[in-house]
């Protein structure tokens, strides 16, 4: 096995552990504010990369891609306001069948919108063949522009969250709902932008990975298992490690078609996701002691 | 008690042959056939309504159990050993009477397990995998209880879908007949339709006569208890690990009992049947059957069932069950056909009166 190859699989890896450390953190943002695991985050991505190209038959690219990311937030938000904000007291098991029933919606409503058909955008800088060499190693720019992107929502973020008054509310809502409320912060209406970033980044996530993966009515739902996944993996609510936890499974995914047929890559997502759960819960990063007070 | 318990099986076996001799009536004795089927995915309901309604531990991944029995029971009837023939274990089992020649369409000699020892296989097969998985995912709850059976039935999809030696994406089709006693085989043929719905239901009954005494007993109150609140049941002493997991082993081996007569009445199996789409269907009806209502779940498994594959849904097929479990849980989280509905009926009161909340 030569080196270059060994790189490419490692670059492939990790383009694709980015994108499932991106649904990660969605799954945590709403996590993190609702106690939610939103079923339906895979759909997101699906329909950000959908009405990406469909916006980009009228648009040029820049702005259908920012089309696309508005118009999902959009859904988000629709979604909270439709089918969460109105619940009182939901159960947990009501709340993960009414996202899964919202993933099949959403699925259903993009076949009949968009057809069985498969669809991508052009890359966003040169061709599909095109590719910058380092030595014997050749990367897509496409790949450049995944981890470039994928780079600057974490920052943004990271920002929104640590410096912004409206990252401190919501973190104030995740930390405690009801002290929150007393210091007048609507906690509704931070679930409902919870919703709105974790479909906006989806959104931009499956963009920027549509002309390498190309994306599909049903292709959300193994991005979603894939991102439940890293979260899990890195310890459910934290972010940094979902980054980590999505390079090291993007990567694992990568390698394993040299042990396994390619048909079965999904398995090993998982047969780590189902590991992880049984042996612990808390992830890799997360703190065992702290996640015994959790209820798995 | 006990007597006014089993009225509603004796109503139920009057039902089905009613519904037989309507269809006969009616000239529509093809509805039998999709009836059939219904009534092994009811298999798989019932037994799913157990585990989600009384014991309260959802599953995403029944249809896994149910493709691992249709599978096992399919390969093994399909399997041709005639090249092995004279190696060492295949005559071992063929001494036994466990194997079965025969003549292909071609002509040519097959050599495959007989289906009953294949039928009592997948059943094995079945209880050993929901045993193996159960253990650990029981122990978790909420979101990482359904979030590890949708990865249980995932897996079990992908590796149907993989396999060659189980079709990939054909599935697995010329899967025989099979035969049980005095000239009755489960099988499509028309000629046996009507012994073939009286079959099926006859099963359907045989698992309703269980799961109304099991729920009725010491072990139905336990699950109860379990489901109203895991901590205080463990605390008086019910071991709610082995009952969720005995719960969730004879709900897997119901489902691979209707996997494998489905399997042997279609004469094949695909990989739909693995779905996560599936089990998201068979959630969909025991939600809408009432949660805890083995008679709801029943009767909304037959319904939907039927309409289904008669196609009166189209191609809206997914959609339909969608709506309905996204519906079903925004409007009336416990279950649309509820037993506190129906008693607060008049006239039904005295009939359901003094039986503890489901």
């Amino acid at each position: 096995m030569s080196l270059d190859l060994l790189f490419q699989y490692l670059v492939a890896g990790i383009t694709y552990g980015t994108i499932y450390a991106i649904v990660a953190i969605g799954f945590n943002i709403i996590y993190n504010t609702t106690g939610i695991i939103n079923f339906a985050q895979g759909e997101f991505v699906m329909l950000g990369g959908m009405l990406g190209v469909t916006l980009h038959a009228l648009l040029p690219m820049p702005l259908a891609i920012a089309g696309a990311v508005i118009a999902t937030m959009l859904v988000g938000a629709l979604i909270e306001m439709l089918f969460i904000r109105w619940l009182r007291r939901p159960s947990v098991l009501r709340l993960i069948i009414i996202t899964i029933g919202l993933s099949i919606a959403i699925r259903e409503l993009a076949l009949l919108l968009w057809g069985e058909g498969v669809r991508a955008l052009p890359y966003f800088t040169g061709t599909a063949v095109s590719s910058l060499s380092i030595g014997d190693v050749h990367i897509s720019p496409q790949v450049l522009w995944v981890l470039g992107l994928s780079a600057v929502m974490v920052a943004a973020l990271n920002f929104i969250f640590a410096r912004t008054l409206l990252g401190r509310q919501m973190r104030a809502c995740a930390c405690n709902r009801e002290a929150a409320q007393l210091c007048g912060i609507s906690a509704k209406n931070m679930v409902t932008l919870s919703f709105v970033l974790s479909a906006g980044i989806g959104a931009l996530a499956g963009c920027a990975i549509s002309p390498i993966t190309y994306v599909q009515y049903d292709s959300g739902t193994s991005l979603a298992i894939k991102g439940f996944t890293v979260a899990i993996l890195g310890g459910l609510g934290n972010s940094m490690a979902a980054i980590a936890a999505g390079l090291l499974l993007g990567i694992l995914e990568s390698f394993s078609i040299w042990v396994m047929p390619a048909a079965y890559k999904d398995v090993i997502a998982i047969s780590i996701l189902l590991l992880i759960l049984f042996v612990r819960p808390s992830g890799l990063f997360g703190n065992a002691e702290a996640a015994r007070l959790k209820d798995y | 008690m006990a007597s006014r318990r089993n009225l509603p099986i004796v109503a139920m076996a009057l039902v089905v042959i009613a519904v037989h001799l309507l269809a006969a009536a009616a000239g529509k004795p093809q509805y039998l056939t999709q009836l059939t089927m219904a009534g092994y995915y009811s298999l798989v309901i019932v037994g799913l309504t157990l585990l989600m309604g009384y014991t309260g531990q959802i599953s995403m991944g029944h249809a896994g159990f149910f493709a691992i029995g249709g599978y096992t029971s399919g390969l093994l009837t399909t399997y041709n050993l005639y090249s092995q023939n004279g190696e060492m274990p295949v005559s071992m089992l063929r001494s036994t009477g466990l194997l079965v020649a025969g003549k292909d369409l071609y002509g040519a000699d097959l050599l495959v397990v007989r289906p009953w020892a294949a039928c009592v296989v997948a059943l094995l097969v079945t209880l050993g995998i929901a045993y193996l998985v159960g253990k650990p995912v029981l122990k978790l709850r909420g979101h990482y209880l359904a979030m590890a059976t949708l990865g249980f039935g995932t897996i079990v999809y992908k590796v149907v879908l993989g396999s060659s030696v189980l079709g990939a994406a054909d599935g697995i089709s010329d899967i025989p007949a099979f035969p049980l006693f005095a000239g009755l085989a489960v099988s499509g043929k028309s000629v046996l339709r009507t012994q073939n719905y009286y079959l099926a239901w006859a099963l359907v009954l045989v698992a309703m006569l269980l799961l109304t005494n099991l729920i009725h007993s010491r072990v139905g109150r336990a699950l109860r208890a379990i489901h109203g609140a895991e901590d205080a049941a463990d605390a008086m002493g019910v071991d709610t690990s082995r009952y969720k997991l005995n719960m969730f082993v004879l709900s897997a081996v119901l489902a691979a009992l209707g996997g494998v007569f489905l399997t042997h009445y279609n004469g094949g199996i695909g990989p739909s049947e693995a779905s996560i789409m599936k089990s998201v269907r068979y959630v969909a009806i025991v939600a809408v059957g009432g949660m805890a209502n083995l008679w709801g779940a029943l009767i909304m498994g037959v319904l939907l069932n039927f309409l289904s594959l008669r196609g009166s849904f189209g191609s809206y097929d997914d959609a339909v069950f969608g709506l309905i479990l996204l519906a079903i849980m925004l409007f009336a989280p416990d279950g649309l056909l509820r037993a506190e509905l129906v008693r607060r009926l008049p006239g039904l009161r005295r009939g359901f009166g003094q039986k503890g909340a489901p």
